[in-house]
């Protein structure tokens, strides 16, 4: 047997402590003051030091008990709706809304292992005619259709 | 009567036509998402958040209100229908709702779940009038301690909320809290938790946090496993309840309605709890305990008002106190600042024709969702072959513009691509992610109110505990803690959630 008996907990644990030591790294240079006049840092520190605390007992319980092993990691969908999202932010400016959007939905329908051409282009097609009928036709969003790389202004 | 002549005003604001148009576009869009697994309210809210920026503040609270109670009744046609709870409110509706619609009475199951959630959502309105201004005026004489303490019993109090580990669902809080601090200080404007970033001088988007973790998180998690759902959906005969239904129901819709009631209230309750408490109390004190499980109409009746009563009355603390009690009505008072509207004891009286006309819409949603719903159903179930491999794009597109539009901001879309992930990552490791986003609502107001009470008190943490208000809902907090770690109440917990 093994000393990990929950990954789950064991991870967890680990993620919860990181996130406290960020935390707590990031808040030591903010000045502390003193209970009666609490400085930007106290709240913070205190904060940090209870979420590591409890991330302490999870890491510990995840030794002490028994359980599952989390399920495999979905890559595909991970990687590919991550990198739509994070190109729709960077092409918003530079591209314009619509081809942002379109190759961001296009690129999304990837990430589904029932992935088929047509159904995709047709899918992009609908959705980018949808949502500019909707936000910019019908909410008036102020936002930019073609960008400046693309000939617009 | 002051009671009445608010009311007045309520109604008078609910019934204007623009705001029925919202209403109705609320509970419609709600009984959508309802019904279609893998997209909750809580996203769908997140998602319309940058909408609402161009409506009257009144609209915009109605609309999404209506999103909110909307989709408990579309959950429970599809838990009937289909076995598939499309809400975590509607998980005990499938367990004999289903079971009915095997034996041919899925109409009267659907019917007793559309009328039981009317009176029930009546019954709330009404104590909401009741309750919300005396409960407010109370609140307006809280110093900064009793807001410290009830924000306390309120994070404590939600960790009931979540399935799974206590420890785990209180790191989430915390974690909650001090992503919530991210900014500048209220007090020096020191910028803390900003990474040297310009874009994190005012904190991480809260829309860019709900959608990344409720919106974007839930999709990757959807497409680990893209079985085909069959879907055989039971034919719905007659809507008519026979005359031995309609008495086997009263009882259970009465208690229903009460339990939901009471729990709605409680910091950390709502819609789901509601419906796990009735159905076990409904198993309880019938005389036919087992005939649960093999379509008891009261296992249709009680959960299905208690999930109605609950969703409304959880309106009350977040209307006078300015205190979420769940993830949904951290999002309505997400909509509220974006209006420029303080939420909390001021807003009954400072704003009546707001506070009055959200009350009133609710009565008028629902009854909206009994006329709408009831003819509706195979409109509804046949929305449910569209197959998620089609739905999942348009989700993101939605997500991406909604959160893009907030502040004209690639950074807003960039937090939420890493929430995202984030949120991914811990649902994987059973972490919930409901407390987290109550906590980050709540950090920047615990904050300011733990320094404020203090300052007053010199430093001396005892004025929590010498306050006599403050002191109850700390002592209230501790024995929800307490009470929850009790290993039989444990137990218990583990089988309601196990579903």
């Amino acid at each position: 047997m093994s000393l990990v008996r929950n990954p789950k907990d064991v991870l967890s644990g680990l993620l919860f402590i990181a996130l406290a030591a960020l935390f707590a790294w990031q808040g030591l240079e903010l000045p502390f003051g003193t209970s009666g006049r609490m400085g930007p840092g106290y709240f913070p520190m205190v904060l940090s030091g209870t979420l590591g605390l409890l991330g302490l007992i999870v890491l510990v319980n995840g030794l002490r008990t028994q359980g599952e092993a989390p399920s495999s990691i979905a890559w595909r969908a991970l990687i590919i709706l991550i990198g739509s999202i994070v190109f729709f932010g960077f092409a918003m400016r530079p591209l314009g809304f619509l081809p942002a959007l379109a190759i961001s939905v296009f690129a999304s329908t990837l990430a589904s292992q029932k992935f088929r051409l047509q159904s995709a282009i047709i899918n992009t097609v609908v959705m980018t005619v949808f949502c500019w009928a909707v936000f910019i036709k019908g909410l008036g969003l102020p936002l930019q259709i073609i960008g400046p790389w693309l000939g617009g202004y | 009567m002051e009671l009445l002549s608010n009311l007045e005003l309520g109604f008078s604001v609910a019934l204007s036509f623009q705001n029925l148009f919202y209403c109705f576009i609320g509970v419609l869009l709600g009984t959508l998402i309802g019904v279609l697994p893998g997209l909750g309210p809580v996203a769908t809210i997140a998602m319309l958040l940058p909408i609402t920026f161009g409506l009257p503040p009144v609209s915009a609270l109605i609309m999404l209100a209506g999103i909110y109670y909307g989709a408990q009744y579309g959950g429970s046609t599809t838990a009937i229908l289909i076995n598939l709870p499309g809400e975590s409110s509607s998980v005990v509706t499938a367990l004999d709702g289903h079971q009915m619609a095997k034996k041919g009475r899925a109409g009267a199951a659907l019917a007793i779940a559309a009328l039981g959630s009317f009176f029930a959502g009546t019954v709330a309105t009404f104590l909401l009038a009741l309750f919300a201004p005396p409960l407010a005026n109370l609140a307006l004489q809280f110093g900064p301690a009793e807001y410290f303490s009830l924000m306390v019993l309120g994070l404590i109090a939600s960790v009931t909320l979540a399935s799974g580990s206590i420890v785990k669902a209180l790191a989430m809080i915390v974690l909650g809290l001090l992503l919530g601090l991210s900014g500048q200080d209220i007090y020096t404007g020191t910028p803390r938790f900003t990474f040297d970033m310009q874009e994190l001088a005012d904190g991480f988007d809260f829309v860019a946090v709900a959608m990344g973790m409720f919106g974007i998180g839930e999709i990757i998690r959807n497409l680990e496993d893209e079985h085909q759902r069959s879907l055989v959906a039971a034919k719905v005969k007659s809507l008519l309840l026979t005359k031995d239904e309609f008495k086997a129901s009263i009882a259970p819709v009465l208690r229903g309605t009460a339990i939901g009631s009471v729990l709605g209230i409680l910091p950390g309750g709502g819609a789901m709890l509601s419906s796990f408490a009735s159905y076990s109390i409904e198993k309880k004190v019938s005389k036919t305990p087992k005939e649960f499980g093999k379509g008891a109409i009261a296992g249709v009746a009680g959960p299905e008002s208690a999930n109605n009563a609950g969703a409304q009355t959880s309106f009350i603390p977040m209307l006078t106190l300015g205190i979420p009690s769940n993830p949904v009505m951290a999002l309505m008072i997400g909509a509220l600042i974006i209006q420029g509207i303080t939420p909390g004891p001021n807003v009954v009286t400072e704003k009546p024709d707001l506070f009055w006309g959200i009350i009133a819409s609710m009565w008028v949603g629902n009854a909206m969702l009994v006329l709408l719903n009831l003819p509706l159903i195979g409109m509804w179930v046949r929305l449910l072959t569209v197959p998620y491999h089609l739905l999942f794009p348009a989700i993101i597109a939605f997500c991406c513009i909604g959160v893009y539009s907030v502040n004209n901001n690639a950074f807003d879309v960039y937090s939420m691509a890493l929430f995202g992930v984030l949120g991914y990552a811990l649902v994987k490791l059973d972490c919930e992610p409901a407390p987290m986003l109550l906590g980050f609502v709540i950090g920047p107001m615990l904050e300011e109110y733990l320094r404020r009470a203090m300052l007053i008190s010199r430093g001396d943490p005892m004025v929590f505990l010498t306050r006599p208000i403050s002191a109850s809902l700390l002592i209230l907090a501790a024995i929800a803690l307490v009470v929850v770690l009790l290993p039989s109440v444990q137990k218990t917990r583990e089988e309601a959630f196990k579903e």
